[in-house]
C-alpha cells in the first residue's frame, strides 16, 4: 500500500524508528503500574478482602455458640417446668391426703357421738318406760281401791296392790 | 484507491502512527508521543480503579471498590488455578501485564485514540518479558531438569526426539504468537472500523449503512478487546506454570 504524500512504510507499526520510543515508555508505564500494585493497591484490597472474609466466619462462629446457648437455655427452661410441675403434684397430693385423714378423723367423732346420744336417748327411753309402768300400776291400784270402795268393800291396801301387781303381771305375760 | 476529487481518502493506518505530542517531527527515544499520552492514561485508569476506587477499604463495598475486587479476585483466581499455589507470589506481575493491556484496548476504543496495544513493539516487549522470566526461573527453580519440559515421558522412547524438537519449536513460537495475536487482533479490529468510518463519509445518502456496521463492529471490538487481555493473561499464566512445574 503506497501513502500518497508519506515517506512512512504502510504499517507504521513496522517504522521500526519509533521502536525505542515506544519501548522506553512501555518499560516506564510497567514499572509504574506495578509499583502502585505491588505497594499500595494490591496489599489493600487483599487485606480487605481477607478481613471480611474473616469478619464473616467470626459471625457465623458467633451465630452458631449464639443458637447453641438458646438450645441450653431452651432445655433448661423444660426441665424446670418439669421439675414445677412434679412439685405441684406432690403438693396436690398431700393436701388430698391431709383433708381425707381431716376427713375421717371428723366422721369418727361424729360416729362416737352419735353412738353416745343413741345410748343416752335409749336410757331415758328406758327410765320413761319404767316410770310409766309404774304409774300404770299405780294408777290401777288407786282404780281397784276405788272401785272396791263404791262397792263398799273395805279393802286391805296391801292385798290390793299385790293383786293388781298379779294382774298387772298376768296381764302383761 | 484515491479518489481524483479526494472524496474515497481512506488512510486506515493513519491513526497507528506514533507522532510528537508537543511538535516536531522527529521521534526520538525521549520524545513525549501520543504513545506516552495513552500509556499515562492506562496509568491513570489503573489508579482509579485500583488506588482511589478501593480507598475506602469498606467492610461493605461500594460499587468502585467492588469492580477492584472483582479484578482482584478474578485475576488471583486466575493465577492461582492456572500457575498453581505457589505461583501466587507472582500476581503483582501478571496484574500489572494484564491491568495494562486491558486498559490500554479498551482506552484505544476510543474514537481519535491511539492503542498501544496494536503496536508489535508493545507486545512483543510484554510477550519477550514473560518468555525471559518464565525461562529464567525455569532453569532457577529447577536447574537443567526444567529441560524435561521438552523430554515427554509418557511416549514411546523412539518418539521422543522427535517430540522434543517439536516442543523446542513451540516453547520458541510462543513469544512470537503471544504478541501477533493481541497486536494483531487489535489492529486488524480498529482498522476495519477506520474503513467502514471512510465509507459512511464517501457513500452520501447511503451513510447509515456503514454507520451501523461500524456500530456493530465496536461492541464486537469491546468484546476482542477483552477477551484479548483475558487470552494474553491466562497464557501468561500457562508459560508461567511451565516455570513452576515442568513435569507435566
Amino acid at each position: 500500500m503506497a501513502e500518497p504524500n508519506g515517506n512512512a512504510p504502510g504499517m507504521p507499526q513496522l517504522d521500526f524508528s519509533t521502536f525505542p520510543n515506544q519501548i522506553l515508555w512501555l518499560v516506564v508505564t510497567l514499572v509504574v503500574i506495578y509499583l502502585i500494585l505491588s505497594r499500595v493497591a494490591l496489599p489493600r484490597i487483599g487485606s480487605v478482602l481477607a478481613e471480611r472474609a474473616g469478619t464473616i466466619s467470626n459471625d457465623i462462629a458467633a451465630a452458631e455458640t449464639y443458637k447453641q446457648q438458646a438450645a441450653e437455655a431452651e432445655a433448661a427452661y423444660n426441665r424446670a417446668l418439669e421439675e414445677a410441675r412434679a412439685a405441684a403434684h406432690k403438693v396436690i397430693e398431700q393436701a388430698r391426703a391431709d383433708i381425707q385423714a381431716d376427713l375421717d378423723a371428723a366422721i369418727a367423732k361424729a360416729d362416737a357421738e352419735i353412738a353416745a346420744r343413741a345410748a343416752e336417748s335409749e336410757q331415758k327411753i328406758a327410765a320413761i318406760r319404767e316410770s310409766a309402768t309404774e304409774a300404770v300400776s299405780q294408777v290401777a291400784e288407786d282404780a281397784a281401791q276405788e272401785i272396791l270402795t263404791a262397792f263398799g268393800v273395805k279393802a286391805d291396801a296391801k292385798a290390793v296392790s299385790t293383786a293388781v301387781a298379779e294382774r298387772l303381771k298376768g296381764g302383761t305375760a | 484507491m484515491a479518489d481524483a476529487n479526494g472524496g474515497l481518502n481512506i488512510r486506515p493506518m493513519d491513526q497507528f502512527e506514533v507522532r510528537p505530542l508537543f511538535g516536531g517531527d522527529t521521534v526520538g527515544m525521549f520524545t513525549i508521543t501520543n504513545v506516552t499520552l495513552w500509556m499515562a492514561l492506562a496509568v491513570v485508569s489503573v489508579v482509579l480503579l485500583m488506588v482511589v476506587g478501593s480507598r475506602g477499604r469498606a467492610l461493605v463495598p461500594t460499587r468502585s471498590q467492588s469492580v477492584a475486587e472483582l479484578t482482584y479476585s478474578f485475576i488471583y483466581k486466575m493465577v492461582e488455578d492456572v500457575s498453581g499455589k505457589d505461583a501466587v507470589r507472582f500476581f503483582p506481575y501478571v496484574m500489572t501485564i494484564f491491568l495494562f493491556v486491558f486498559f490500554s484496548n479498551v482506552l484505544g476504543l476510543i474514537p481519535f485514540a491511539f492503542t498501544p496495544t496494536s503496536h508489535i513493539a508493545v507486545t512483543a516487549v510484554l510477550a519477550l518479558a514473560v518468555f525471559i522470566t518464565v525461562t529464567v526461573l525455569g532453569f532457577v527453580l529447577h536447574g537443567t531438569s526444567f529441560l524435561k519440559l521438552f523430554w515427554v515421558d509418557s511416549a514411546p522412547l523412539a518418539l521422543r526426539p522427535v517430540l522434543a524438537l517439536i516442543e523446542l519449536i513451540s516453547y520458541f513460537v510462543r513469544p512470537v504468537s503471544h504478541s501477533i495475536r493481541l497486536a494483531g487482533a487489535m489492529m486488524a479490529g480498529h482498522a476495519v472500523a477506520k474503513v467502514f468510518a471512510g465509507f459512511a463519509a464517501a457513500l452520501g445518502a447511503a451513510f447509515f449503512i456503514p454507520i451501523l456496521a461500524v456500530t456493530a463492529l465496536y461492541a464486537l471490538e469491546l468484546l476482542v478487546a477483552v477477551i484479548q487481555a483475558y487470552v494474553f493473561t491466562i497464557l501468561t499464566c500457562v508459560y508461567l506454570k511451565d516455570a513452576l512445574h515442568p513435569h507435566h
